[in-house]
């Protein structure tokens, strides 16, 4: 039954396909119908770079269903070069030594196996940007 | 419009009540705010509740609440903005008398939470964040606001012992508080030192998981005149929404959404921040309770943290924040909190507060979040007799 649901969703989480506002000019992850800056329903559809600096961020100790064997896991926000921001994990550090400020940029990686259905989501974690 | 008066409160003793069901919860504080108002009957109800469908898998309370209560065939409405349901229910059962089409309304909020076990109930607060977008990715609520506390930490350097503080405080006032689920104090050394959930939030920075319910009555000022006895009234609300995701606003050290709602009911109640003498607001984290004094203007951006540790928000401090132990120490059974926010300010209006009882209670503030401040429900209160 979850099936569509995550379907649907391929394009952002596999690609990071964003709404770029045709009027405006503002990028709008995940996309939407109506841009929040102007209110124009046109736009085009952009990849983002996946590359920015960590806003904030958290490390979580209690996981929810569906994480408990990453924990403990750092997750953030980022805020990308193109200048919008987005939720993600943070893999392939020491969540300890994260700091606001560091560049990172994105993997493809599993995200999350669905108990009921077995079904294993894919989609994108920031690692840090070794400049490589 | 009318004006509006609050003339019963219901609050139950909050905690792990496995005894009791969703409904019992519901019915057992509407009647006693029956008790307190001195009536049997009301024109409308509005029930606050966030997930019995997850949380109980029942919905459609608006039938079970009036059936259970007695009030058969009665109007209902149930209302849903996360863990700001109650203070929506309040708010809508408020814009019902104002407008003159009801007399007798019946605001209540419940969420019975310890129905599922801690992971499905972790799952279900989740609902309340963007689950597209930000729960898919492995955050929890503590995870949200740990973001938040991270980015005021580097944006104003509020410490961690500032924010345990908030914990000593809020659990120092629910220690008076006999309907609180956690009625007793925590030292500023067991807060810094409990189990870490989301850094730098640890376990004492974290509101509980908890089953009850609240219930106030609304009607219009004439009615409560009438009575011979104190009674508050309801000068100013304050409503407003904010991105669901957290992510995407600008800044992550404040809640936009709390000064928007806060100044929304200050210019309706003709008041500034200045006019209030006390505060209930929504510290599902206690780096919510700093937040929200920055953006209800009681400081200056970023001076939250120093002003705990002063003893600003104290029970005897100039302006005290939670007198009942705030979510905290009371409990946050999602649905009902807006709702006891405002037991809370009336009982403190009228002066039946015992031993936390404030000296100054006149005018009150009491603000309710949804989510990670995606929505946010203030009211202003005056005490009249
Ligand atoms: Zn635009």
């Amino acid at each position: 039954m979850k099936v569509p649901r995550h379907w649907r969703e391929t394009p952002r989480r596999y690609r990071m396909e964003a709404g770029k506002c045709k009027k405006c000019g503002s990028i709008h992850f995940p996309a939407r119908l109506v841009c929040t800056e102007c209110g124009t329903k046109e736009f085009e559809t952009v990849r983002l770079s996946g590359k920015g600096e960590l806003a904030s961020y958290t490390v979580i100790r209690v996981a929810p269903t569906g994480f408990s064997d990453l924990a403990p896991y750092a997750i953030g926000i980022v805020k990308l070069d193109e200048g919008i921001r987005v939720m993600g994990q943070v893999a392939d550090c020491d969540p300890e030594t994260l700091k606001i400020g560091d560049r990172v940029t994105t993997q493809f990686r599993r995200i999350n196996e669905e108990g009921k259905t077995g079904m294993i989501m894919y989609g994108y974690k920031f690692v840090p940007d070794l400049g490589l | 419009m009318k004006e509006v008066a609050i003339i019963g409160i219901g609050m139950i003793k909050w905690g792990e009540l496995w005894e009791k069901s969703l409904r019992d919860l519901a019915v057992e504080a509407a009647l006693k705010c029956f008790d307190d108002a001195g009536v049997d009957r009301v024109d409308t109800i509005y029930v606050g509740c966030m997930s019995s469908g997850l949380f109980n898998n029942q919905e459609h309370l608006a039938s079970v609440v009036p059936d259970y209560l007695g009030q058969r065939f009665t109007p209902a409405t149930r209302v849903e903005s996360a863990c700001a349901s109650g203070g929506l229910a309040v708010r809508s059962a408020f814009l019902e008398v104002a407008s003159g089409m009801s007399e007798y309304a019946l605001a209540v909020g419940v969420e019975k939470m310890t129905d599922v076990d801690g992971g499905e109930a972790t799952f279900g607060l989740a609902t309340a964040a963007d689950q597209d977008n930000e729960a898919f990715h492995g955050v929890t609520f503590p995870g949200l606001y740990a973001i938040m506390a991270n980015a005021h930490m580097d944006k104003y350097g509020t410490t961690i012992e500032q924010l345990s503080q908030v914990a000593v405080k809020n659990h120092y006032n629910g220690s008076m508080n006999p309907h609180a689920q956690y009625p007793f104090k925590v030292t500023l050394d067991q807060v810094m030192n409990s189990t870490k959930i989301a850094d730098p939030l640890r376990l004492f920075h974290c509101s509980p998981i908890t089953d009850g319910a609240a219930a106030v009555l609304l009607v219009p000022v004439e009615k409560a005149k009438a009575l011979n006895k104190p009674y508050a009234v309801i000068t100013g609300i304050g409503l407003a929404t904010d991105t669901i995701a957290l992510c995407q606003r600008e800044e992550l050290y404040n809640l936009k959404v709390v000064e928007k709602s806060a100044q929304r009911a200050l210019k309706m109640a003709g008041k500034t921040i200045k006019d209030v003498d006390f505060a209930e607001v929504h510290d599902c984290f206690t780096i919510a309770e700093i937040m929200v004094m920055e953006a209800i203007g009681v400081v200056e951006p970023g001076k939250g943290g120093p002003a705990v540790m002063d003893g600003l928000t104290a029970l005897d401090g100039k302006f005290p924040i939670n007198p009942s132990g705030g979510l905290k120490a009371k409990g946050h059974p999602v649905g009902a909190t807006g709702v006891a926010q405002i037991c809370e300010a009336v009982n403190q209006l009228r002066g039946e507060s015992g031993q936390r009882q404030l000296k100054n209670a006149g005018t009150a503030l009491t603000q309710n979040m949804g989510g990670s401040g995606a929505s946010s429900v203030v009211h202003i209160l005056e005490a009249r007799s």
